[in-house]
């Protein structure tokens, strides 16, 4: 497959380091959160029929992200910890009933990591509910050991094994996710760790052999899932005027994508 | 196949390896069965409670069609192109329908299982001109056939019908409000359905014994003084008699002896459907239910498969040619009860499943196999399966019914947990939504009003706002500009009052003529006397009327008059929350219509001391309703349809499916038990990426809809693509079926506006 020049979403659009510490300095009052929108999902966030939130707010800048409407934490709507509870709290017996709770996504949403806490505190305690984080773990060193004891299931996304590919397809760091997902695996947490498969981008063999390899170390993994990449999000690109790479790249055939689940496989995980 | 039993059978059981006929049944047809109750008294509940078999496990024991079945419907499937096409296959002009009207018919005599047909050919369609002439007459010109001139004259000189009846009692505000399309549907003109049979007593007792309890019945009444309730009475049980009479000679004409009980499964299904047949034979009712069969019949299979008579290969086959022949039902409709109840529906309810008063489930391996004639024969509108769903009901058989409902679409859910305390646990659907005991209880339909034209009516002080003619009694119309959400609150109660007592009295006239014109003998003698009878009130335009209310109090809304001071639009600033996203605000309001509009009409007595119920629910009629109605202050424009049902309008639905579901839940049953009606279109993909998780999902939603006390839900898997396809190409989608509100339809067989209503209607691409 020909390769197409790519360069990571921040040099092509200026977003920077700066702003990002910017914006986590700006976080901090765990009452107060900021979030894109909600919506009850039955498939893509976790076991069962959840209740997802999108905060809003990310340190990456994924050349595929579905939703670059969360990038900036001051676009989401300010919402307090209590009048979102009570929102969540119309879903949680309709959520349980159906074998599912609450997943927070975004965005990244440990960039608000106070607000999660103490939303979650209370999903957990006063709600009843299961609770689950969609995450790149680029954040993961602000989690204290009491943030990850609320949270029954991560949803770990990684999104390249090699350091190169991951900073080309999110505009930082693999380290600081590999560390995380170690963490996670020597603390006991359960993960379903999460890799979205683009041609051209993340296919090589040597990048998913990576992230296979990883994953087969941790423990507490339940699944794996191969997200096929799709274009479902270049229309938002588009109406916020940023320039999208991935427009000439198609989805990976099925033959593909059971070619990389089968990869996963062979490390003896379990993939869905 | 029954050559091949396990363990050798004594000779007179295996006479029924044969063709069946009266003269095969084997010995004691009450063989092997428990409990005394039923024996002295007409009770097939509680021969059911005390012989059913609940079956806990998954759906792996089903066999599939057998090459008698598939080559039977494809038979009878290479018939429907041409009848989709002309709109009836064929009409026998010159037989007012009867029980014995019309010789036997077969598709396929030697290859049937279940005999009987409405008349002497498959698809040919009776007249029934005792509803009214009228109907009979229009359509017969529509599908291009004469009049036979004898028929006319008894029906336009001789006999008077339902329809002349209901036209000579009729008021001038009746008719004023019927013409201004205020109240629409109105059974006044043809069979009024929604009244089940228990046709299993058939089965159970067969027609010797019921004429006998009937005769029992019917002299116990000499005693009374011949009031005018009393001498009705006596004479509708000697119709009942009389009628029990012509279905045993109906089934003697297809050479079978019903007088006595079905003494095999076999039996016990066909002389179930004679029963069933007499009553499709003689009533065009809107809504012809069957009622709740499967586990009744489970016990006959069962006994039949314990005595190595049968195995599973052709007690499905047995289920599957039942089914065929209630796919085949068919009535003589005009083109405008088609475009209000649209795709030739019959409502051949059946309902399965749900839990017994005891905690048992009454989920047999037969609810399963009804089930599986929707793989069997492909998905199909008819009969109108519906599961009655309660959290407690067996996982094997929720999966399967989600997985059956991802597949074919064609199943409807209602909560047995809120009808089981009223109605009991031998409740039965009539039409869509309309839970009855069975054999205890009718109903008197009453199709339904329309409420948002009711508040456009407040407005404008009882004038229509499309005509401009005073309809209502003449009211203070709102002054000013600016609504005013007390006033326009205020002026809505008093227009509510009219409404009620004009509809309760146009349906007393209607259901006074149906008695006397258009009796339903043989439905009636397959219930206990006295039955207990319910007036059924409906209400059509909920979302849109709590919406226009909502933007009234939350948005500023002002009014625009045309000339004659007449307010025909609304100018709307700002937002207002609106019903299906499970904001208490404005479904409090939603909720408060409900239990307002119920409050009122139980304030007029109804015919027979009915006792009052009400239903939110349009079937298709939502597109009718609309069209009827002008702009609204929640800002839909003129003559667009209504939501279905107790669906949230179109795209207003915003937080996905379950917030729309949770605010239909919140409106109160105790105030509408007629039921309350929500449909659902769900891309599969919203249910999850695996079949296995979708059936996970859906399982799971429906104990969470049902959990929050929602009443009832459609619901279709699939995709707007599909449906546009369809639109395009009709001829690939000849069995495409879609639930549209409270019943299903081949969706090729709409009208293109009924078409594009469902193809706008919101797909929830996530949950």
């Amino acid at each position: 497959m020909r390769r197409l020049p790519i360069t990571p979403v921040r040099e092509r659009h200026g977003g920077s380091r700066a702003e990002l510490e910017a914006e986590l300095a700006q976080e901090g009052d765990p009452e107060i959160g900021y979030y894109h929108s909600y919506e009850i999902t039955g498939a893509v966030n976790g076991p069962g029929v959840r209740f997802t939130l999108f905060l809003s707010g990310c340190p990456l800048r994924c050349q595929y992200c579905e939703n670059p409407d969360t990038w900036t934490m001051g676009d989401g709507r300010r919402v307090t910890t209590g009048r979102m509870v009570d929102e969540i709290a119309k879903y949680a017996a309709f959520v349980t009933t159906a074998h599912g709770g609450i997943t927070v996504s975004g965005g990244e949403p440990m960039l608000q990591i106070r607000f999660l806490e103490a939303l979650l505190r209370r999903c957990r305690h006063d709600l009843g509910l299961h609770t689950a984080v969609d995450t790149s773990g680029f954040l993961g060193d602000r989690a204290t050991d009491e943030f990850l004891d609320l949270v029954d299931l991560f949803l770990l996304d990684i999104k390249s094994g090699d350091p190169d590919t991951y900073r080309l397809v999110t505009s930082a760091d693999l380290a600081p996710t590999l560390r995380f997902a170690r963490r996670l695996s020597d603390r006991g947490n359960r993960m379903w760790v999460r890799f979205v498969l683009v041609p051209g981008l993340t296919d090589a063999p040597e990048n998913v052999e990576a992230v296979a390899a990883f994953v087969a170390t941790l423990d507490g993994v339940d699944r794996v899932e191969v997200l096929p990449f799709h274009h479902l999000g270049a229309g938002k690109w588009a109406e916020l005027g940023l320039p999208y790479q991935l427009g000439a790249h198609a989805p990976p055939s099925q033959e593909l994508v059971e070619r990389v689940e089968d990869r996963f496989r062979s490390h003896g995980l379990t993939v869905l | 196949m029954t050559q091949t039993v396990r363990s050798p059978v004594p000779g007179p059981r295996s006479a029924t390896d044969r063709h069946p006929s009266g003269d095969t049944r084997a010995g004691d047809p009450w063989r092997g069965f428990r409990g005394q109750g039923w024996r002295g008294s007409i009770d097939p509940r509680q021969f059911l409670q005390d012989n059913y078999t609940p079956y806990e496990g998954d759906a792996s024991f089903l066999a599939g069609p057998t090459d008698r079945t598939t080559a039977l419907w494809a038979r009878m499937t290479a018939l429907f192109p041409q009848e989709r096409a002309r709109g009836v296959h064929d009409i026998d002009t010159h037989t007012p329908a009867s029980i014995t009207g019309h010789a036997p018919g077969y598709i396929d005599r030697d290859a049937e299982l279940i005999v009987g047909l409405q008349t002497d050919a498959p698809l040919r369609r009776a007249i029934m001109p005792n509803g009214g002439w009228r109907v009979v007459e229009t359509s017969l010109r529509t599908y291009g056939y004469e009049v036979d001139p004898r028929v006319a004259e008894i029906f336009t000189k001789y006999r008077k019908t339902h329809n002349d009846g209901v036209f000579d009692a009729y008021t001038e505000e009746i008719l004023a409000a019927r013409r201004s399309h205020i109240i629409t549907g109105l059974p006044d003109a043809y069979g009024r359905g929604r009244i089940i049979g228990d046709y299993r007593r058939v089965a159970l007792y067969g027609t010797d014994r019921l004429v006998a309890d009937k005769q029992l019945v019917k002299s116990s009444l000499d005693a009374l003084p011949s009031s005018e309730d009393v001498i009705r009475d006596r004479e509708e049980l000697a119709e009942q008699i009389r009628a029990l009479g012509e279905l045993r000679e109906m089934a003697a004409s297809y050479g079978f002896d019903i007088s006595g009980p079905a003494g095999t499964a076999q039996e016990a299904i066909q002389w179930l459907y004679f029963g069933y047949l007499a009553a499709v034979k003689e009533q065009n009712g809107a809504a012809m239910s069957l009622g709740r069969t499967s586990t009744f019949l489970d016990i006959y299979l069962q006994r039949d498969l314990d005595d190595g008579r049968i195995d599973e290969s052709r007690a499905q086959e047995l289920i599957d040619d039942f089914v065929i022949k209630l796919r085949i039902v068919r009535f003589l409709r005009t083109p405008e009860y088609d475009a209000l109840f649209s795709g030739d529906p019959t409502w051949v309810t059946e309902c399965i499943g749900g839990m017994g008063a005891d905690g048992r489930t009454l989920v047999t391996r037969s609810s399963f196999r009804f089930l599986q004639t929707l793989h069997d024969l492909g998905p199909a509108p008819e009969p109108n399966l519906t599961v009655m769903w309660s959290p407690a009901l067996p996982q094997g058989f929720k999966d399967f019914a989600a997985r059956t409902s991802i597949d074919t679409s064609s199943i409807q859910y209602e909560s047995d947990e809120l009808m089981r305390p009223v109605t009991g646990d031998d409740t039965a659907i009539a039409c869509c939504v309309s839970a009855m005991t069975l054999g205890r209880q009718m109903q008197f339909f009453g199709a339904r009003v329309n409420l948002a034209k009711t508040l456009l009516y407040a407005i404008n002080g009882g004038r229509d706002e499309k005509s401009g003619l005073q309809v209502a009694v003449p009211t203070a119309p709102v002054t000013g500009d600016l609504l005013d959400y007390d006033d326009v609150l205020a002026k809505l109660d008093v227009e509510m009052d009219w409404l009620a007592r004009v509809y309760v009295d146009a349906l007393n006239v209607i259901h006074y003529m149906h008695d006397k014109y258009a009796y339903e003998r043989i439905e009636m003698a397959l219930h206990d006397h006295p039955v207990h009878r319910t007036m059924a009130m409906g209400i059509a335009g909920l979302a849109v009327t709590a919406d226009s209310l909502s933007a009234i109090r939350d948005a500023r809304v002002t009014v625009v008059r045309d000339d004659t001071g007449l307010v025909v639009d609304y100018r709307i600033e700002g937002s207002y929350p609106a019903y299906g996203n499970n904001d208490d605000r404005v479904d409090d309001i939603a909720v408060g219509l409900v239990e307002r509009f119920m409050e009122k009409i139980r304030r007029h007595r109804a015919y027979r001391g009915a006792t009052h119920t009400q239903s939110v629910l349009t079937i298709t009629s939502n597109v009718v309703y609309g069209k009827a109605t002008g702009n609204t202050p929640d800002g839909r424009r003129s003559g667009e349809p209504f939501s279905p049902g107790a669906n949230p309008m179109n795209g207003r639905d915003r937080h996905g499916w379950v917030a729309s579901a949770l605010s239909v839940a919140k409106l109160p049953y105790d105030q509408a038990r007629d039921g309350i009606s929500l449909t659902s279109n769900l891309v599969p993909t919203a249910l999850g990426k695996t079949a296995a998780e979708q059936v996970e999902n859906l399982t799971g939603i429906l104990d969470g809809f049902f959990g929050a006390h929602g009443f009832h839900v459609n619901v279709n898997v699939l995709d707007r693509d599909t449906l546009l396809d369809a639109m395009e190409h009709p001829e690939r989608y000849p069995q495409l079926t879609i639930r549209v509100s409270g019943y299903a339809v081949n969706f090729v067989r709409l009208t293109r506006e009924q078409q594009l209503d469902v193809i706008h209607r919101t797909f929830h691409g996530s949950l």
